[in-house]
């Protein structure tokens, strides 16, 4: 206890003279020093962000969390996309070695071909994985072999030189050839699971931290009364707000940059498109849609066990059925039906679209619209509910 | 004097429940004020309506000739409101949490330091302001009220679960700020603390003001009541009773608690050589009436806070 021990015996006279210097001569007045004000805005928008910060389960949660499930499922589903595919060549084959001009080009893209000496060194080599498959010629038989271990790849290097063979035979009749190879890696059309997984977990990491610290936020700011004391004060409830989204809107763009720099390492192999900036808005006008539904439970929850129970009961089936995890493509139409009324699908869907599929401008403009839409309904539901206190 | 806070005909009612039944004040400004009683007498609720966060069903409250209700932001400005010691931000230092208090009225970064100061916390500026002393936690909360330099300060239960050192320096603290010319207004279920500290005091229960008026004045209306009392088991509160009344001593309550024997009386002389005369006087101790005693005659019960 350190509370200065004169004060008692001097009472007020000593202790008015003592707080001029701060600018303090008595009730209602102001002193003539010079003091930088501090903007409520700022500062409560500090204090929420600091309170993140310094909670390490709260920011595992929030933020470390969502990205090891970025990096685990990015590892998990990576070998699922076939590639550029290694073939060892033992022998003449002529059909490979005749390949000039632009066939060779297009061959090339689809597989790399390296001369073999022998043929069990060869074979030795695709058991071990350093190759594909060993192709060789037996008289007019051309001969692929390949390993079981990997059957996207062999089907991969037997679908490409089909089609070589194929235009081959067709050159052998002496027709000029009608149709010809064009060897494409195959994953440029179909989707790799990067290219879902990235705004899938982003959705997923957004919702969390967008309606769950929201919530809790609130409720707790109530439980503690500090939203009554604020009540008390002259900041306008507008104030209040702008702090709470500023806050909320640093952390999802944090998130997403943090996705971005992960899902586009060599390793997990995003590729972005030309318009994928446009994921700023999106997440933008996503973060005030979640934010929302964060406001709705904070205000018809009294307590952070209840608040935090329907956030849950929320975020999780709305993030399943939003395609975070997994590619509605194939869902049956009752799912995607009931993913239509979730903000988090669009959030998810614009943000694959403007990532890696190259949508612009205009296929995002009326998710972001009805993103917003979504935001200012919920918000005028919650204006019903909302409570500065418990009682 | 000019009044900072007229309430009249105030009442408020949760479900069965009348909190607040017809509570009139009359604060003026620089007044250090007392609203006195036990728990659930309705003080908090009183004080809630007095600031302007809760509607009444009834009755007509002004500070400063404005009301309260609605949120009245340029009335917000003059009054400071001090809550619980909990009322803190999680996770913020001691200085972080009163200069976002001082940025909810625009307040500058000096000011809210001088604040810190003057409550004695500089020192803990950097502390995790959960990780404060209950008496620390309170000065602060207390310095968070008084950051704007308001001209009435609401206090609800400042000193409640503090140790006797910690409240004796919170005393001090708000009669330096009732000195500057500050009206206060405090809850309090602690009889001597509005003894201490109150110029006047409305004693509360049930939702009602029963009494109102300086403690003083309050104990002297009830006529030089005195306490003596012995350590128990000298002599038995029966025995004792009958003595009295021999000596024609009127109107003593004696009552036993099985560790002090007391006897309230007007005439103290007689009652003191009755338990002279039975060598009854271990441990004597003889005291005027208190607010304790006020309240007692007021609901005809025993205080408890």
């Amino acid at each position: 206890m350190s509370i200065d021990e004169t004060s008692a015996e001097t009472a007020g006279t000593a202790a008015a003279d003592r707080e001029k210097p701060a600018g303090k001569a008595g009730p209602g007045r102001r002193g003539p020093v010079k003091d930088r004000r501090l903007n409520p805005i700022r500062e409560l928008a500090r204090a929420m962000i600091l309170s993140v910060l310094r909670d390490k389960g709260t920011i595992f949660f929030l933020m470390v969390f969502p990205i090891l499930f970025l990096m685990l499922f990015g590892s998990l589903f990576k070998s699922g996309g076939t590639s550029h595919i290694k073939v060892a060549q033992v022998g003449e084959v002529q059909v490979l070695d005749s390949l000039t001009g632009a066939q060779r080009d297009q061959l090339s893209k689809a597989a790399t071909i390296t001369r073999v000496k022998s043929e069990s060194a060869a074979l030795e080599k695709v058991r071990e994985g350093d190759y594909d498959a060993v192709v060789e010629q037996d008289g007019d038989t051309v001969v692929l072999r390949y390993s079981v271990s990997d059957s996207v790849k062999g089907a991969s290097a037997r679908a490409t030189l089909n089609a070589v063979l194929e235009q081959a035979n067709l050159a052998a009749t002496g027709m000029p050839a009608k149709y010809t190879l064009k060897a494409s890696q195959v994953e440029d059309e179909s989707v790799k699971p990067i290219q879902y997984l990235t705004p899938g977990l982003l959705g997923f990491a957004i919702a969390t931290s967008a309606v769950f610290s929201t919530a809790l936020t609130l409720v707790t700011l109530r439980r503690k009364k500090i939203l009554q004391r604020m009540q008390l004060s002259p900041i306008r409830p507008w104030e209040v707000v702008a702090a709470r989204i500023s806050m909320t809107m640093l952390m999802a763009l944090t998130q997403t940059a943090l996705f971005l720099a992960v899902a586009t390492l060599p390793y997990f192999g995003l590729r972005l498109t030309g318009n994928w900036w446009l994921v700023v808005p999106l997440v933008v006008c996503g973060t005030l849609a979640l934010m929302s539904l964060g406001l709705l439970i904070g205000s018809v929850t009294n307590t952070e066990e209840s608040a935090g129970g329907l956030a849950q009961l929320l975020v999780l089936p709305m993030s399943l059925l939003s395609g975070s995890f997994f590619s509605l493509d194939s869902a049956p139409e009752w799912v995607r039906a009931i993913s239509y009324v979730m903000p988090l699908h669009y959030l998810v869907e614009g943000g694959e679209s403007v990532l890696s599929r190259g949508g612009g401008v205009l296929d995002v403009l009326p998710t972001m619209g009805g993103m917003l839409a979504f935001a200012a309904v919920v918000t005028a539901l919650t204006l019903r509910f909302f409570k500065w206190n418990e009682g | 004097m000019t009044a900072a806070i007229v309430a009249d005909g105030v009442r408020k009612r949760y479900g069965d429940i009348q909190a607040v039944d017809g509570v009139s004040l009359h604060i003026e400004a620089g007044e250090f004020y007392g609203i006195l009683g036990p728990n659930g007498a309705g003080k908090t609720t009183t004080l809630e309506i007095l600031e302007g966060v809760r509607e009444p069903d009834e009755g007509r409250i002004e500070l400063f000739g404005e009301s309260p209700w609605p949120r009245n932001p340029r009335l917000l400005k003059r009054i400071g409101v001090q809550f619980q010691a909990s009322s803190f931000f999680d996770k913020l230092t001691t200085r972080e949490t009163i200069c976002l208090f001082a940025s909810f009225y625009r307040v500058g970064v000096r000011q809210a330091d001088a604040m810190l100061e003057r409550v004695g916390l500089t020192e803990f500026g950097e502390v995790p302001a959960d990780k404060l002393s209950g008496g620390q936690a309170q000065r602060l909360s207390i310095a968070c009220g008084l950051v704007h330099d308001p001209e009435i300060v609401f206090l609800d239960e400042p000193t409640a679960g503090l140790d006797p050192q910690a409240r004796r320096n919170l005393w001090d603290l708000l009669r330096d700020v009732n000195a500057e010319g500050r009206t206060l207004v405090l809850t309090t279920h602690y009889l001597d603390e509005a003894e201490m500290l109150c110029d006047r005091v409305s004693v509360m229960e049930k939702g009602r003001v029963l009494k109102t008026g300086a403690p003083a004045a309050l104990v002297r209306e009830l006529d030089d009541m005195v306490r003596v009392s012995v350590e128990s088991g000298l002599v038995k509160a029966e025995t004792l009773r009958g003595l009295l009344a021999a000596a024609g001593v009127e109107n003593a309550v004696v009552e036993d608690d099985g560790i002090t024997l007391s006897i309230a009386t007007h005439s103290p002389g007689p009652v003191l050589s009755v338990l002279a005369d039975r060598r009854a006087l271990r441990s004597l101790e003889v005291r005027g009436a208190t607010l304790e005693d006020v309240f007692l005659q007021l609901t005809g019960r025993e205080y408890r806070a």
